[in-house]
């Protein structure tokens, strides 16, 4: 009895010799900061850096969540996620189904539909940024005018960043998807085949119900990847921008508060604020979503 | 309700053939399994039958229409899986009227049909379930009344008891063949099991490497095995093969001579390869010399494993009553002359005349 139970006290001290490393690098640069931040949001900064913070507590979060700029950013967020999520996971869908065919040269258009999520954010930004660019890009070569161009158009702005947040998360949708199908069990397809199901039956009734786990991971991977792009806005339109307001997404404009403004406790709130979305989201898709999808071998 | 022809079917992938040169007929209302190791095309041939596989050569005919080219929906075959492969998403009594729903039968009627098949099985207590909250048997019922709910032409079921635990794979054995008796159904019937084998099917056939080996009804096939390969599958342990050679009325075995019986005295002089189930030997007084290697007691019965001179290791079944030997021990095995089998020693072929 003695020996196992010094044998179980050396097992658990070798577990967390080996996990110390990992813990104390998470502290110190995820916990430590993320709490922080909570004590950043209950301080205002002076526009000046070097003078010091005055402790303001909650004033400060209920002046930044009744502000217009707050409303107006939450809404473009909102809109962003509602153009690219969707459509994002439906393109991808669409690829995986086209690619999930025993072709012979398949595995290339596999290695095509996938390439966007190894290419980074800056060099799509900026091939879409040429492609929408005024006076060399593809509306004037196809004999167009944008007047205003595009990106400075305050109606287009924003569809235009969310059409390459789209195609980069067209790659991990087709990723994500792909993986569903290829783990789809074989022989229930062939059962409904059996069963007399035709095709528009088999996609609506058989296989998309067994894909949904996949669907719903998709959905939320895609609601935090849409919460948190900002590459595409910040090199496209930047902060000089007239139109900034326009594509002023939650992210963009922490990084604003902070680079721009100067103001960490803006920074702090909004930070907060883009935290508890995105943790309510995820918890609400796992509460009401969860129950309507059906996981194999269920 | 229809027969089965297979008129020399073969599929192959590439240069393997899983199923080679394959003439096999399903009696109308038959049960037919096809029994064989894995990888010997039985489950290839059923899934031919079914549509899910294409046919490379030969013709596939249901009832009396050819089937080579017809979409799997559209042959009014249904097949009950290994895996069941319900609808994890729909409730019981959706997964059974699936197949009438796809058959655009109307509501009241599809309710009716789904209640009476649910109801052969056993089921109408759980219509409101998921799959994923029944047991294994149950899961497999409604598989079954999934199958029986839309009356086809056939019935396919590829290995459908391998899931279930011992016990009740013995009860879901029954209930299957009181089910096809009572429908009257033809079913293709794909296991590796002898034992399933000879309890549910009519007419057994019995495959290798992709090639029919018998077709016969169970007994036949344990009696009168067509080679060496069926009369080692079947039994449990299979026959045992001795090598011999004719030599005047002698067979000369390493391990010493029989007298050739009455009912081989056809076989012609020279080599031959004997064969005796394990319930036709004994120990006695005479016959082969062999040494005792392995003694294994299964309660009702004892399995002596006797080593002839030669290397041979023959399998002895004793009553539970009869004296066991010692391991190690030099025994005589005797031969039942009239229950011994001649298979042509380098084919591996049933010697007519021969039993």
């Amino acid at each position: 009895m003695r020996t196992r139970a010094t044998r179980r006290h050396k097992d658990w001290a070798l577990a967390y010799a080996l996990l110390l490393p990992g813990l104390v690098i998470f502290s110190i640069f995820t916990f430590w900061p993320f709490l922080q931040n909570f004590k950043l949001a209950l301080y205002q900064n002076p526009p000046y850096p070097g003078l010091p913070s005055t402790f303001v507590g909650l004033s400060q979060v209920g002046d930044v969540l009744s502000s217009v700029t707050f409303h107006q950013s939450l809404i473009s967020t909102l809109l962003f996620v509602v153009m690219v999520v969707p459509t994002g996971l439906l393109g991808g869908l669409v690829l995986a189904l086209a690619a999930h065919k025993a072709l012979k040269g398949m595995a290339i258009f596999q290695v095509i539909f996938s390439s966007t999520v190894v290419t980074s954010v800056a060099v799509a930004a900026v091939v879409f940024g040429t492609l929408m660019d005024p006076v060399v890009g593809l509306l004037p070569w196809l004999g167009l005018d944008p007047h205003p161009a595009i990106l400075s158009n305050p109606t287009w702005a924003l569809p235009a960043v969310a059409v390459i947040a789209i195609w980069q998360f067209l790659g991990l949708s087709f990723i994500i998807m792909t993986a569903g199908l290829q783990s789809l069990p074989e022989e229930v397809l062939e059962a409904a085949r059996l069963d007399g199901a035709r095709a528009p039956t088999m996609f609506f009734r058989v296989t998309i119900p067994l894909l949904s786990p996949t669907i719903f991971f998709g959905l939320v991977v895609g609601f935090i990847y849409a919460f948190q792009s900002f590459g595409q806005i910040d090199i496209l339109i930047g902060s000089q921008n007239a139109e900034f307001t326009h594509t002023n997404v939650l992210l963009f404009y922490i990084y604003r508060a902070l680079s721009v403004q100067n103001d960490p406790g803006l920074a702090a709130v909004l930070s907060i604020v883009l935290f508890a979305i995105l943790l309510s989201v995820t918890l609400l898709q796992f509460r009401f979503l969860e129950r309507r999808v059906h996981y194999a071998g269920n | 309700m229809a027969r089965v022809h297979f008129a020399k079917v073969s599929k192959r992938y590439g240069d393997v053939a899983a199923v080679d040169d394959l003439t096999l007929e399903v009696a109308d209302g038959e049960l037919l399994v096809l029994l064989g190791p894995s990888g010997c095309g039985k489950t290839t041939a059923l899934r031919m039958v079914a549509g899910l596989e294409d046919v490379t050569e030969g013709s596939l005919t249901i009832g009396d229409d050819l089937v080579n080219d017809v979409d799997p929906k559209d042959r009014d075959v249904a097949m009950v899986f290994q895996s069941y492969a319900l609808y994890p998403h729909m409730s019981v009594a959706k997964n059974i009227e699936f197949p009438l729903r796809q058959r655009k039968i109307e509501t009241a009627e599809r309710k009716q049909r789904a209640l009476e098949a649910a109801t052969t099985l056993g089921l109408e207590d759980l219509m409101d379930r998921k799959p994923g909250q029944l047991s294994g048997g149950q899961r497999q019922r409604v598989a079954l009344a999934r199958a029986i709910v839309r009356d086809p032409r056939v019935f396919l079921m590829d290995e459908p008891l391998s899931n279930l635990d011992a016990k009740l794979r013995v009860q879901t054995r029954g209930d299957i063949v009181a089910l096809q008796r009572r429908l009257g159904t033809t079913t293709l019937y794909v296991t590796h099991d002898q034992v399933e084998a000879m309890t549910m099917g009519h007419r057994i056939a019995v495959m290798q490497g992709g090639r029919l080996q018998q077709v016969a009804a169970p007994q036949d096939l344990y009696e009168r095995p067509a080679n060496t390969f069926v009369a080692t599958f079947l039994g449990s342990p299979g026959m045992n093969l001795i090598p011999a050679s004719r030599q005047g009325d002698e067979l000369v075995t390493p391990s010493g001579s029989l007298a050739v019986p009455a009912e081989l005295s056809g076989i012609a002089p020279g080599e031959v390869t004997l064969g005796a189930r394990p319930e036709s030997l004994s120990l006695g007084t005479e016959g082969l010399r062999a040494t005792v290697s392995l003694v294994e007691m299964l309660g009702a019965e004892t399995q002596v494993h006797c080593k002839l001179e030669g290397g041979t290791t023959l399998v002895v079944r004793q009553g539970h009553d009869q004296v066991r030997p010692d391991l190690g021990h030099s025994v005589l095995v005797s031969v039942d002359p009239s229950s011994l089998h001649a298979f042509d020693a380098a084919t591996g072929d049933r010697i007519e005349g021969s039993q």
